[in-house]
Parts: structure tokens; sequence; C-alpha cells
């Protein structure tokens, strides 16, 4: 089954689009850049951000290389911790799981702490197909669910609404699905936290059922990890008798020790503080404190599929932290809709496709939804090379390869669409690998060079309905340095010989040793 | 010490000037250059649109052009970035794929003598004064795999910063992508078209004359961009400006 | 064959490429970052701790154990609470008379704790760098559930004993097997416009109390 939503446009289509809409644009270029600055504030506060950042890398990478055992470690921690662990290969089956747990409980509401894992299984939606109503309890979710909208950020995922519509969305809809917003609500960020407080509250105080992600599993320990801000966490995961957590399977880390390193890179590199307000913790369950039934879902759609790539595999360390939305030039100007999954931006250009077994158009055209400007890169906190990973994903779309789809290698052919371009590629290095054509081609488009308008047809007006073009010089740089820097009989022999002389050094590069020197 | 000039595909079929200029700066630096004519692309464009098979060709044309030569200078940040970063990484595929160690061999031949301009300036010859003089306002603008991929860093504005009669003019936003991104400015027009539009605002707030970069293809974009809104803002290689004196003023 | 099967199964085709009898250990981890960030004396740790809790909207306020009594009453006054919520732990002395007390029980539910006005807790450990108190249900801080309805949380921290500089020194004091809450100031979000507000769900005051015999530490 695929993560992205269903028909959704490629990429550029929806970015056109989103791209022209002025208020989500500076709706997100004023989040966006707001939580940059303070991001680089809370990371300059550690001497030692690289050395961590290194150090989460490993513990991840250590952790995939032995995903299993520590899985299994993990699974017999938590069990003997009073815990249920339950495994799910894919989306379907996790909602199956989960919606049977929910159903065995009798209750028909259930109180949501925002969990990206749900997100992706479109568990709301299973559940509501059951008849069992979700409430998202997270601010940002709760704007999302109750304006019958998607979410468009990772942290925050309502990051596309402005104040004023965010009253707009509580004033109208809290009424349908609780307590109603109070009257005359104003618009400043408090006023709006508190109704959302006074909403949900009624919730928290009746649940008897919460469902949640989590933010690290210490296969060690059994202990879960929740970070968050609001404490609709707290509530959800203390306050009803049944706990269901639904966790992608490369959320483990070894040791309890290790979420030093992580406990330090995420809240910095999430909401920009030195901690975030609230973190729990828990080991299966408690005498008399919480929950007292806790199951946990081990999801897998898509991840063992992503762990067999071995240049993909770094995308499994994402802790989820979304810094690298906010530092994204193509995610401030496009939004996170346009990436069509609960992940947006540089990371979910390169999540998404992975995960998925069905390769969607959307899908094939998110590793290009990016200028490979390597920002992501540098922010990310577990060194995630997300521009290594989109090249990568780009070769399996226009030169197929080898992948796995649930579980099962697979040779994929090239995706549909790129004839023109893969003969344009080809034809472009055959010319760059043969000098007499360069030259020739480079000395016929001088000749021409008066003729190219300034306004293309297809495809060429993508560049110039926005952009002049440059214009071609009298002389190029080859024929200068030919006319001006060459002796006359030189240049005939290197114009010969230039190719020549390169062709037969290839054949014999592999054992040639010292140097033999250039066309000198 | 023998050096040779990378001049790169774009430079040579559309900014020859840039190309004239390093060799203008780096003979007037008492380098001696030279071109080794079987150079072509360093495969970028097909490399970074995923197609990394027909880019293979390219690295051993480009090994085999530069071999013998002690230096190998690079006048564009995403070019050097290329062979640094990317070479090795399609030798390596190659060899994953059963295709032997010849291309790996060939980025490990090139990649420590493969530098961009101003590293070659500043950490080969050791210079940040290289003589230049240009009388006129001027705001830089690193560009991504300069900045990200090599870590230029604070080369390029030293270089500036001793240009006799250069007032450096600060650009905001200055490490955001201008929107270029090779086919991304094609493939995602309209998102490549609004980063260029907010770094050409940026630019003309800037006050100066002329924007600097050390990748002409980037300068492509930003100058296609500003040139269609009838900005009057001149694009210049780095390079250019370096090779510029009071004798002989660009 | 199981789910479980299914995904070990995947999981380990996929790492085809780790060698064999690889020990997990064997992966390298750089663990050369710092334990603690900087040299402090405990007093200079304190007042780290002070300023970070401060700077997160947490009030903090100073005493010697003898002045406790004094300072609780003081705050759920200021408060307004008619009751308190005390765990087990929690010594009667500490609270004032005129306020009714609750005793931390299972049978309490969250309702009971919603019209509940104030709850006062130890805590386990207090770390300085990053202003965060941390509760792990011992007795002196009771059920996760009674510092989370309330709307106000007295903390109360013995220092300098009980506060460490950094989160990897705050782990080591830890039992991972203990549930957790973590907490740096009140309740905040920052879902509208990425500005952080303080005051959503958890107690929108929180009231840190930095309790020492030495009051050249406070």
């Amino acid at each position: 089954m695929s993560v992205t939503y269903l028909g959704m446009p490629p990429f550029p289509q929806a970015a056109q689009d989103s791209t022209r809409d002025t208020r989500l644009r500076s709706n997100l270029r004023h989040a966006t850049h707001t939580i940059r600055d303070k991001r680089a504030g809370a990371v300059a506060e550690l001497p030692d951000w690289a050395a961590l950042r290194t150090a989460g890398a490993q513990i991840k990478d250590r952790t995939l290389r032995h995903l299993d055992t520590y899985l299994e470690q993990l699974e017999a921690a938590v069990t003997a911790a009073g815990g249920t662990v339950h495994w799910a290969v894919d989306a379907a089956e996790a909602n199956e799981i989960v919606t049977r747990l929910v159903r065995e409980t009798g209750e028909r509401e259930v109180v949501k702490v925002k969990s990206m894992a749900t997100q992706e299984i479109g568990l709301n939606e299973a559940l509501e197909d059951s008849g069992i109503a979700a409430y998202e309890t997270d601010l940002a979710e709760l704007i999302v669910q109750l304006g019958d909208d998607r979410p468009s950020h990772i942290l925050v995922p309502a990051i596309h609404r402005n104040r004023g519509e965010i009253r707009d969305i509580f004033a109208e809809k809290m009424g349908r699905w609780g307590r109603p917003a109070p009257d005359g609500l104003g618009d400043s960020p408090a006023q709006l936290a508190e109704a959302a407080r006074l909403h949900l509250r009624e919730k928290f105080l009746n649940a008897k059922v919460g469902i949640s992600g989590a933010n690290f599993m210490v296969a060690e320990s059994g202990t879960l990890v929740v970070v968050e801000s609001e404490g609709n966490g707290r509530m959800c995961l203390t306050l009803p008798e049944t706990l269901i957590s639904v966790v992608g399977i490369e959320k483990v880390v070894p040791t309890w020790q290790d979420l030093e390193v992580f406990l330090q890179l995420l809240p910095r590199s999430s909401t920009a503080e030195r901690m975030n307000p609230y973190t729990s913790t828990w080991a299966g369950s408690t005498e008399s404190d919480g929950p007292r039934g806790f199951h946990l879902v081990l999801l897998d759609n898509g991840r063992t599929d992503t762990l067999a790539d071995q240049v993909g595999r770094q995308t499994l360390r994402c802790i989820r932290c979304s810094a690298c939305l906010n530092v994204c030039p193509v995610y401030e100007r496009a939004g996170g809709h346009a990436y069509g999954s609960p992940y947006p931006g540089p990371i979910g250009a390169i999540l998404t496709p992975q995960l998925d077994s069905v390769e969607t158009g959307l899908d094939a055209s998110l590793p290009y939804a990016s200028s490979l400007c390597g920002a992501c890169y540098e922010v990310c906190p577990v060194a995630i090379d997300i521009p290594e990973v989109l090249v990568h994903l780009r070769e399996r779309v226009v030169q197929g390869g080898t992948v796995t789809v649930r579980g099962q290698r697979t040779t994929v052919r090239p995706a549909k669409g790129h004839a023109a371009e893969r003969a344009a590629m080809r034809a472009a290095s055959w010319t760059f690998d043969h000098p007499r054509a360069l030259r020739a081609g480079e000395r016929l488009a001088v000749r021409a060079r008066r003729l190219v308008p300034n306004r293309l047809p297809r495809p060429g007006s993508a560049w110039t309905d926005t952009r002049d073009t440059p214009r071609v010089p009298p002389e190029s740089f080859r024929d200068w340095w030919r006319r001006t820097r060459t002796p006359a009989e030189a240049t005939e022999a290197a114009g010969k010989g230039g190719e020549g002389k390169v062709r037969q050094e290839r054949a014999g590069s592999a054992r040639r040793e010292g140097p033999t020197g250039g066309v000198r | 010490m023998r050096v040779a000039l990378f001049v790169t595909c774009i430079n040579d079929a559309l900014y020859p000037r840039t190309g004239q200029a390093v060799v203008t700066l780096l003979e007037r630096l008492g380098v001696e250059v030279d071109f080794p004519d079987a150079q072509s692309c360093c495969g970028q464009p097909q490399f970074n649109t995923g197609y990394r098979h027909a880019t293979e060709p390219l690295v051993e044309r480009y090994a085999d052009a530069f071999e013998g030569y002690d230096h190998i200078v690079v006048p564009s940040g995403s070019c050097a970035a290329m062979v640094r970063d990317n070479y090795p990484r399609i030798g390596a595929k190659a060899a994953a794929e059963g295709r032997g160690r010849v291309l790996s061999a060939a980025a490990e031949r090139v990649v420590p003598r493969t530098y961009e301009l101003t590293e070659f300036l500043v950490d080969v010859l050791g210079v940040t004064d290289v003589g230049a003089y240009y009388p006129h306002t001027v705001t830089y603008h690193p560009t991504c795999h300069g900045l990200r991929m090599l870590t230029l860093g604070e080369r390029p504005r030293q270089l500036l910063e001793q240009v006799e009669g250069l007032q450096l003019r600060e650009l905001e936003g200055a490490e955001e992508c201008c929107g270029f991104g090779g086919t991304f400015a094609v493939k995602n027009a309209a998102v490549s078209s609004a980063m260029g539009a907010d770094k050409a605002r940026h630019i003309e707030a800037s006050g100066a004359g002329s924007v600097c970069a050390v990748d002409n293809s980037c300068l492509m974009h930003i100058g296609g961009v500003l040139s269609r809104s009838g900005s009057q803002v001149r694009p210049l290689h780095l390079a250019e400006i370096l090779a510029s004196t009071r004798n002989a003023p660009l | 064959m199981s789910s479980r099967e299914t995904v070990l199964g995947r999981v380990r085709r996929a790492l085809a490429d780790v060698p064999r009898g690889e020990r997990p250990d064997e992966a390298p981890v750089g663990r050369d970052y710092l334990r603690v960030h900087g040299e402090r004396s405990p007093r200079e740790t304190v007042r780290l701790l002070t300023e970070h809790l401060t700077d997160y909207r947490a009030r903090v306020h100073h005493c010697s154990p003898a002045g406790l009594p004094e300072v609780v009453a003081e705050l759920l006054s200021r408060q307004g609470s008619r009751s308190v919520v005390a765990p087990a732990g929690v010594p009667d002395a500490w609270l004032p008379r005129d306020v009714e007390h609750v005793a931390d029980s299972p049978t309490l539910t969250a309702r009971d704790l919603d019209a509940v006005g104030s709850v006062v807790t130890g805590c386990a450990v207090a770390v300085a760098e990053t202003g965060t108190l941390v509760l792990d249900a011992s007795r002196d801080q009771g059920r996760r559930s009674i510092t989370l309805v309330p709307d106000h949380h007295v903390c109360v921290v013995r220092v300098p004993d009980q506060v460490v500089g950094s989160v990897p020194q705050a782990l080591e004091r830890l039992d991972p097997a203990r549930p957790q809450t973590w907490i740096s100031g009140p309740s905040a979000t920052s879902d509208i416009e990425l500005n952080r507000v303080e005051g959503v769900h958890g107690p929108r005051t929180l009231d840190v109390v930095l309790v020492g015999e030495d009051s050249s530490m406070l």
C-alpha cells in the first residue's frame, strides 16, 4: 500500500499551485524563519554539537546493522515489564491490531498523542470505519482534524495556518466534537491555546484508551520515550486504562545511556529548546500508576525494504525533528501538502518513496523536489545525507535497478516519462566524451547564437517563462585558448590527437602508473 | 608545479570570459596554466538527475585529461564538489555492481588534486590579496555546493575584501539557495523561480551594482531572473573581479 | 509464518551486507561528546538551574528546610488553592493547615484530581543545563497523574545534592524501569505560528522551591 494520499499529483504540479498561494507562502516564511534562527541559537550553546551528531548517527547505525537483535531484546524487555508486543508487517495489519485491541476494551472513543506512525498508516480513518472515534489532542493535530485538513509539517502539522484561520476553525468546529469554543474567541495564541485546553480536558478526563507513537524505545530495558510540549501526551499516556503505542521498528535504541545523546539532539533541533517541556518514559505497565494494559505494535510498513538499501538505509536514522523542513527553501515555497504524504520536506522526499511498496507518479517526482542545496544535511542531527539519498533515488527512477519490495528483491524498470530526458542525457554524455563533436556543437551554437529567442516553446519555456537565457558568446573558451595560446602546428596536432590520445590512454588507464602528461 | 585549468563545460560554452579571467589571474600570480584539450564536462547534470551510468565515461575522461598535473583548478564550486564528493561514490557503486575498481582508481587519482579556484588561491598559493582593482559595489552570493560540500567558508570574502576599491555589500539570506539546482530549474520551475525571485529581491536590496559568485550556473539563473525583471545588477564570476586591475580594468 | 517471523526475516535479509558474526559493539560509537558543558562549582550549577528554570517561565524560590512550610503556604495562597494533593513521601508538615489535604491514592480519579488546586512533590533529580526536573514516581513524587491534572505544581528540589549539570549525568541517576516525567517549565506549545505559548494541558503554573541547609547555595 502507499504512504501517499490517494489521487495526489506529482510534486511539481502541486507545487505550482501552492507557490502562488501568497498567504501560505507568508505563513510558512514567517514560521520557518522564526524557528530557523532559534535553532541555530540552541545548537550554538553546545560546543560538542558535532560530536553529539556523530554519536547520534553512529548509535542509529549500530542499531540498524543489528536491528533483529535489538528488536528481540526489546520485545523480551517490554514483555517482562508487563506489556504485550504485536508485530505488524504493514499498515493494514497495524490498523487491524489496533482496532481489535480497542474493540476488546468495549470503548468507542480513543484519545491520541501526535504520532507520525499512526498518520502514516491512516489509523484514524481505519478506526472511524469501525465506528471508533479517534480524537487528536496535540494542538496542531486538533487544528488539522477540526479543519478537515491534512498535516503539512512533522512538528507543527498546522504550520500552514495562521492565527486568524485557527480562530475561525475553532469557533466554527469545536462545538461539533465536544465543548465549543468560548464566545468571542480572539486570535492571540494564548486564547487559542486556552480554548484547546478547555475543549480537550473533557476528552482526557473521560478517556479509557490512549494511542501513541514513541520517539525512542530502549532495547535493554523496554522503556518507551515520548517527547512533547503541551502535556497532551502525558494525559494520553497516564490517564487511560489501556495504552496502545504504534512504533516504527527503527525507533529502537540499544541502551538507556544512548538517550543522553538523543535527548540533547532532538529538542534543540526540533523546537529549538534546551529541553522540551515534557518527556514521558515508561516500561510496560506499573502497578496503580498509569494504564493497566500496555500494547506495543511494532510497525514495518516498508522499513525493512528501506533497510535493505545500503544508501537509503541512513534514512531510518531519522528522529522526526523536522529541522530539515525548517531550513528547506523548497519546502518553504511549496508547502507541506505538495509532498502528498504525512512526511513532507526533504526527509519526506526520501522517506515516502522508500516506504511505498507501490510506486506512484508522486513517488517518482519526490526525489526531484530539491535543488540539492544541502541545507537539510547540514542541520540534520543524525547526519542523514539527504542529497546523497535523493540522487540515489533519482537513479532508481530513471535507470531502474534492484530494490527490495515487501521483502523481495525486485528489478524495477525506469519510470515512465523519462525517455526524452534519458536520450538527451545520453547524447550529452556522448558529446562530452567526444571532444570533436563537442567542439562542433559549440561552434554551431556560436553560429546560431543570434537566433535564440528570449522566450522558448516547451520544454524550454520552463526556463524562459521567468528567466532570460544567457547570450552565447562569439567564441568558446576552448577556441579562444587554441587561437591565442597554441602554436599553429600544435593546434593541428592537438585537434587530431586530443581525442585519440585520451582514447589510447583510457584503454590502459587501469594499469598505467605514473604521470604520462596531459595534452601539453 | 604543473597547474591545469578545468574550465567546466558551462564556462567553456557560455562564459569563456571567466576562464580567460582565471588564466589572466593565475599568470599574474606567476602560475603557469595549462588547458588540457581532452577535458569536457564533469558529468554533474547527468549524475544529479539520476543518470549515473551515463556519467561514468566522463569520470574516466576527467581523470585521464588531468593525469600528471599537480593541481587542477576549477572556477566552479559545484563542479569541484562533483569531482571531490561524487566521483568516489560513482567508483564505489560501480565496484559494488561488479565492474571493478577502474572508476574508483580514477577518482582516487583526481580527488586530492582538484581545487575550486578560491581554495587554490588561499590554500595552495597562500594569497588573499591578488592585486585586483574593482572600484564598484558588489554583493557576494555563496553558492550551495561551494558553501556546504566544499566548505569554502570565508575564502571568497577574504579575496573580495582585499580588492582595491571594492565595496562589499551584505546580502540578506545570503546562504539560501538561489533556486537553480541544475535540472531542478526546469523540472520544478515554479519553486525554482520563486526562490530566484526572492534571491533577486535581496540582491536588489543590497544596493550593489553587481552580484558575484563562484558558480556561473547559479549566476545564469540569478542573472536570468534579474534581467527579466529589468534589473541593472550585473552577475559576475569572482574570477572576473579578481582578474581586474588598474591597468586592465573589467 | 507469523508477522513477527516475517518482519525479523526481512530484517535479516536486508542486512546481508553486515558480516556474519559481527557483534553490535563492533559497530563504532564515539562517545567523545562532553559529559557536562563547562566546569561549575555546585553553587554555580544551582545558579544555572535557577536561570534556566526561569528562562522557561518556571517560578523559582529558595529557602532552608525550616522555612519550607512557610514558602509552600505562600505559594498555595498566591495560587488561591483551597486543596492540595501530595504523595505519601511528602511530610504533612510541609503543607499548610488551612487547605484541604488530599492524599495520593490509586482510587483518586482524574476527575477528582481536576478539582484539586495544587500538587506538592519532591523530585528525583534536576538538570541545570536544561532547566529540567525529573520525577520518577518515588514516594515523595507519587503517581504520574497527580502532577499532571492539577493546574499548579510545587516541586521541591534539595540542593545541591539533587542537582546535576547535564542530561548524561541525570540519566546515570535514573532507573529506566520506573515511569518518569521530565519537566522543563510549564506546559507550552509552539503550534501557532511556531511561537511559544505557555499553558496548555499540564499545570500552567510551576513553582520550584530550592531547599538547602547551606544558604550560600541559594
